[in-house]
């Protein structure tokens, strides 16, 4: 385990839901600047781990710790206040708002009476949709329904969402499902730019090919567990695709450079 | 659209004109409203033509004034509730408890406060019984319902009394007339206002709207659901306290079966101001035009030489025509 400079830090992390084991004693820590990548059967508890983080499930064990401190109850107001901002892979949008309300959804810019600053939340949209939301069409303005909109379009509102705020650690839990190559490529380079930024980012996907292109670091999580780790720069494509069919297989990895 | 000029280095009227004429027709933002607006001048022709004599003269507004409030101010904000995706049909047994409180302190602003308080209690309670406990909407607050109005009944031995102690300052303020207009109504107006800027202008509201439209992504966003959800509650009770008043010193007696009657309009002024039963949406300004469509229906019914007895019929009707009006237009723009 990276001790210098970690970021984001699971100790021993356990989460069950009546009984079931999600979650079992997950160690994992996420540098300041990198990619690390979350691979693992559908099912084996990544996005009960990345709920955990943005404080949706609290654990049952385990320890959280952020920039070396300890977080007790970790909220989501909190994790957001911390500067972890999440692309859900439910998308978590709300389809009969609009779309700004949808970009400042549990964050609305108010004034200190808790009067909405609208002027300032549409510009902001506005913006926000010139610098990140090239995939939506020209049809699409502030004031559109999230609910017309097509899943790539969707799947960008969310992570400008998650991109507009300030954030030190993005997560991405399967953001390119359901995209075409384009939006793909572009969401890729989304991913990118938070790297050059400075930032860090857990990313998980499905597609081995993104991943490998994409991550610095990647953690195999298997029935709960951390099965291993490795860095995809150390191995082709197709030596990562051989791996994930041996864990998938096994459950281990193979020669594993955890 | 500063997106079609960012791009193209110039303005485009033409879309700029035809974007706004589709926000005003948009059948997806006001459908519902616009529909419940053309219905009430409908229904207001028929009456007009049927008996000029009554409807072209004030006196009809007057009475609609002091009677449309003691339902409209509860649908008010019960339209906050149905937004956000819960039902409150507790309410007719909380203007009892409000106003047996306002009764029983025997003191005018004490027993006002009192009563407020007493409703905005009862609110929370069923806030609390729905969000923590989990018990559906529909089922806890027929629950309370039935729970507050035998409470009262017991409470009071099922007997009235008069309101003498309450004449002066508060018994004016509440249903004093200013004019010939029953204050009711300006506090109809006000409550409005108030709940619409609430609604619209504000987070509170943002959340409501975001709760009533997906509740889990409202949480994962960081927005704190069962806070939002229990005040919607409460403010339901609040206002019921309030009518329960109103009702109360309108007539001059407390009987302990006030607000009875209350539920079929009240409730059948939100579905008809267009508020989306599946949640997510629905406007103030549709409740309001909701709430004196039903008031009117009766009196309407009665100056055109119908039965009253046929109210109720007209009730149930525009109930079911309303959620039909909602399927239809939600499915069209989902």
């Amino acid at each position: 385990m990276e001790a210098t400079a970690s970021l984001l830090e699971l100790e021993h992390i356990s989460k069950s839901f009546n009984g079931v084991r999600a979650v079992e004693d997950v160690s994992l820590a996420v540098g300041a600047n990198e990619i690390v990548g979350l691979l693992g059967d559908n099912g084996a508890g990544k996005s009960t781990l990345i709920k955990i983080v943005t404080g949706f499930h609290a654990p049952d064990s385990g320890t959280i710790r952020w920039q070396g401190e300890h977080i007790d109850h970790l909220s989501v107001q909190r994790s957001r206040e911390l500067g972890i901002e999440t692309v859900y892979q439910e998308r978590a949008l709300a389809d009969q708002q609009t779309l700004w309300r949808n970009i400042f959804m549990g964050r609305e810019r108010t004034n200190r009476f808790g009067l909405l600053d609208l002027p300032a939340m549409r510009a902001e949209t506005d913006q926000l949709m010139l610098e990140f939301l090239r995939f939506t069409s020209q049809a699409v303005t502030p004031e559109s329904f999230v609910g017309s909109m097509s899943g790539g379009e969707r799947q960008g509102v969310a992570i400008a969402r998650a991109l507009h705020f300030e954030a030190e650690l993005v997560i991405l839990d399967e953001p390119t499902m359901g995209l075409s190559v384009t939006e793909t490529r572009k969401t890729l380079d989304f991913v990118r730019g938070i790297k050059d930024a400075g930032k860090a980012c857990i990313f998980i996907d499905h597609n081995l090919f993104n991943v490998h292109e994409i991550c610095e670091r990647v953690v195999v999580i298997d029935r709960g567990r951390v099965a291993g780790g490795f860095k995809p720069a150390e191995m082709t494509v197709h030596e990562l695709v051989e791996q994930m069919r041996h864990v998938a297989e096994t459950g281990r990895l193979q020669g594993a450079l955890a | 659209m500063s997106r079609v000029e960012a791009q193209t280095g110039m303005p485009a009227p033409a879309e700029t004109a035809m974007a706004a004429l589709r926000n005003v027709i948009s059948v997806r933002r006001y459908g519902l409203q616009v529909g419940t607006f053309v219905m009430a001048l409908a229904l207001w022709t028929v009456f007009a033509v049927g008996s000029s004599e009554t409807w072209l003269r004030f006196d009809i507004y007057s009475s609609l004034m002091s009677t449309v409030p003691l339902t409209g101010i509860i649908a008010l904000s019960l339209t906050l509730v149905v937004i956000a995706r819960e039902i409150d049909l507790s309410f007719g047994s909380v203007m009892a408890v409000g106003s047996w409180a306002f009764i029983a302190v025997g003191q005018p602003e004490l027993g006002l406060l009192a009563g407020l308080a007493a409703g905005l209690g009862v609110g929370l309670l069923n806030g609390i019984l729905v969000v923590r406990f989990g018990i559906p909407s529909l089922v806890a607050t027929i629950g309370t319902w039935f729970f507050w109005g035998g409470i009262v009944l017991y409470g009071t031995e099922g007997k009235g009394a008069g309101t003498e102690f309450a004449h002066g300052f508060v018994s004016s303020l509440v249903t004093g007339r200013i004019h010939g207009v029953p204050a009711e109504f300006p506090w109809m107006v006000g409550i409005a206002i108030v709940l619409w800027l609430l609604l619209n202008r504000h987070r509170f509201g943002a959340h409501v709207y975001l709760v009533g439209d997906n509740e889990q992504s409202a949480r994962m966003m960081g927005v704190r659901t069962d806070r939002v959800r229990i005040a919607v509650f409460a403010l339901v009770g609040l206002s019921a306290a309030f009518a329960g008043i109103a009702s109360t010193l309108e007539t001059n007696y407390f009987w302990p079966t006030v607000g009875s009657g209350a539920m079929l309009p009240t409730v059948a002024a939100v579905f008809l101001g267009g508020t989306s039963i599946f949640g997510g949406r629905g406007t103030i300004f549709g409740t309001v035009v909701g709430a004196f469509v039903i008031g009117a229906i009766e009196p309407g019914l009665v100056s055109i030489g119908w039965t009253g007895l046929l109210t109720q019929v007209i009730y149930g009707a525009v109930i079911v025509g309303a959620l039909i009006m909602q399927a239809f237009v939600l499915r069209r723009v989902r």
